[in-house]
């Protein structure tokens, strides 16, 4: 199981490098939020998937599964959450100054 | 267990939430924001002085003990920095009254200005390494909306470079987090340096280390800040300010912390790589301070070639470079802060940045030119002023470490950091007066007084530096002996 995910991840990672690379602003912004989530699934195979049960207490079980990589995650995704919303109000607002999308003609000039 | 520990967050945070529902009444805000910074000084001023009586101050949060649940730690160093934060923003933040215009003051500046330093002082003072995470994502929130704050086309256009190059070293690290928890599994910093030595540094932790300097070096400038020049000189004076004082410093401290309290054991494989780094940039800082006619240019390449400086001492590694480096630090963001307002003051009053279209204005603001050249004297380390004690115990640091180049190096950038500024100087305050005395901008008291409390300050440190002696050796105690910060996070006596 963890070699999947971590394949998975490999792979989201390159999707989101190939984004990151294009000059298409939208296309950028998509390649950081599927980079998160390839980080994401890192961490949770990081983790490990060994445990038999949730992390409750109970005389049943003694073998649970470490819960930290989950809290890791979940505030994880909700800073990404965030910092995505803030980026793509960023680029509408570029985009309507600026009148394009395409980031290498944002490099600007050193006086204006 | 203190609850102080905690304040030098929680009251900025608190006040910016506070502040967000009265975005028209100004001078609240004014005032609520002035309160706030210097509520943080009173209170890292307390925490100082406990922490000479007491030792380190941790506090845990609901009461999870240390490797358990997130636990906040003030020593002197993270103490230390907490107070020049606290003191610098005020500053800025009366600069910012006049200056930063009632359009950015009701759009949430000074809400934001309350995050910025929430995250920056809740960096400093966390003891758990995702926890740093989080409250590095708080800081960058808030300067992502600063630096685009006002909306002009620069803005906008050098926020995007800004954002993405911090959204991806953000992810990196959280990969370094997700590398280091499955190999060492904890994440209190503590903890990690505890297991560390046991185990021992093997290569896979060396790996994940570098990792951590990736990530930390894309924050800091060090090396990796291409990104920094374009986005430090966008926003107005005293957002500049902010994050040139503030932000890099955030990642200078990151570095230190890890480099000292987790993966000290290979110092020839990561302290090298950091001298490499601090040698690169202190030369690429310098070219490009050499290489512009901007003044808003020449001084964030200036910022560059501080944090090469300054990681320089870090990777000398002894206890004298160490304790050089915390003064440079501390003296660098009250000199930068200094030098962002009177360039901002120089650029207001002039309406431009070309060094080449101004002249002569010593016979206009006589003032300011002399704060301008005691500021550049500052910087360069001249004797009386806070810059010389940084540099000369770097220097001696070198030395007894036998890292000659280092040395060379360090010494070289001051000659270019006085010889960009100088060129300034005289291009802009020498010469034929070009401003007549009808036409000239009055100074108005808001912009000038803040600069002369932080030259005051830039003396006092070079002056009297014994008040903050006891605070900074016993801040190089602890980066140098892992093990204090240990036994008092995990209270194993």
């Amino acid at each position: 199981m963890e070699t999947l995910i971590i394949i998975v991840a490999g792979v989201l990672v390159t999707v989101a490098v190939y984004l990151l690379l294009s000059k298409n602003l939208i296309r950028l912004i998509l390649g950081t939020a599927v980079l998160t989530h390839a980080v994401h699934l890192l961490i949770m195979a990081m983790g490990g998937f060994k445990g038999d049960s949730v992390p409750i207490v109970s005389e049943k079980e003694t073998r649970f599964v470490d819960a930290l990589p989950q809290a890791l995650i979940l505030t994880s995704i909700v800073i990404s959450f965030a910092v995505t919303a803030f980026f793509l109000v960023l680029a509408y607002q570029a985009y309507k100054y600026t009148k394009t999308d395409d980031l290498s003609k944002m490099r600007g000039v050193d006086h204006e | 267990m203190n609850n102080l520990v905690v304040l030098p967050m929680i009251i900025p945070l608190l006040i910016g939430v506070l502040l967000v529902f009265f975005p028209n009444y100004v001078r609240l805000q004014r005032f609520l924001t002035l309160l706030s910074m210097i509520g943080t000084l009173v209170v890292s001023i307390i925490l100082l002085n406990l922490i000479q009586t007491q030792g380190i101050i941790t506090l845990e949060f609901g009461d999870w003990e240390a490797p358990f649940g997130i636990a906040f730690v003030a020593d002197s160093f993270a103490t230390l920095l907490v107070l020049t934060t606290s003191l610098i923003s005020a500053i800025i933040v009366v600069f910012a009254f006049g200056t930063i215009g009632e359009k950015r003051e009701k759009l949430y500046f000074y809400a934001f200005v309350n995050f910025l330093i929430a995250g920056v002082n809740g960096s400093f003072l966390t003891g758990d390494l995702f926890n740093l995470f989080v409250t590095f994502e708080v800081m960058l929130l808030a300067s992502y909306a600063l630096i685009t704050l006002g909306g002009k086309k620069a803005q906008l256009r050098e926020a995007i470079k800004y954002v993405a190059i911090n959204v991806f070293a953000s992810s990196l690290f959280l990969i370094a987090i997700a590398y280091l928890y499955g190999a060492i599994g904890t994440l209190n910093m503590a903890h990690i340096s505890e297991r560390v030595a046991e185990v021992g540094q093997t290569p896979l932790l060396t790996v994940i280390s570098l990792v951590f300097l990736l990530v930390f070096s894309l924050k800091s400038g060090l090396l990796l800040y291409q990104w920094l020049p374009g986005s430090y000189s966008v926003p107005p004076a005293a957002i500049a300010a902010l994050f040139g004082a503030l932000l890099t410093k955030v990642g200078i401290y990151a570095l230190y912390r890890v480099f000292t309290l987790i993966f000290y054991h290979e110092p020839q494989i990561t302290h090298s790589i950091i001298a490499v780094m601090a040698i690169f940039t202190i030369v690429g800082g310098s070219i490009g301070a050499i290489a512009f006619r901007d003044v808003k240019q020449v001084i964030t390449y200036n910022v560059v070639i501080a944090v090469g400086f300054i990681l320089a001492a870090l990777a000398i590694f002894t206890a004298t470079s160490i304790t050089g480096g915390i003064y440079y630090l501390l003296h660098d963001m009250i000199v930068k802060a200094l030098l962002f307002l009177l360039a901002g003051t120089i650029i207001y009053l002039t309406k431009t940045s070309r060094v080449d279209a101004m002249s002569g204005l010593i016979r206009n603001y006589p003032a300011l030119g002399w704060f301008f050249f005691i500021t550049v004297l500052s910087l360069t380390g001249i004797p009386p002023l806070s810059g010389f004690l940084g540099k000369i115990l770097v220097g001696q640091g070198a030395l007894e470490a036998g890292s000659y180049i280092l040395l060379g190096f360090t010494f070289l950038s001051s000659m270019v950091v006085l010889y960009s500024l100088l060129r300034i100087f005289m291009g802009t305050f020498w010469g034929e007066t070009i401003i007549s005395e009808e036409e000239q901008i009055p100074l108005k008291p808001f912009m000038i007084i803040p600069s002369a409390i932080l030259i005051i300050l830039t003396f006092a440190l070079g002056l009297a530096p014994e008040f903050i002696a006891p605070y900074v050796m016993d801040a190089t105690d602890v980066l140098m002996e892992p093990q204090l910060y240990i036994d008092a996070v995990l209270g194993n006596d």
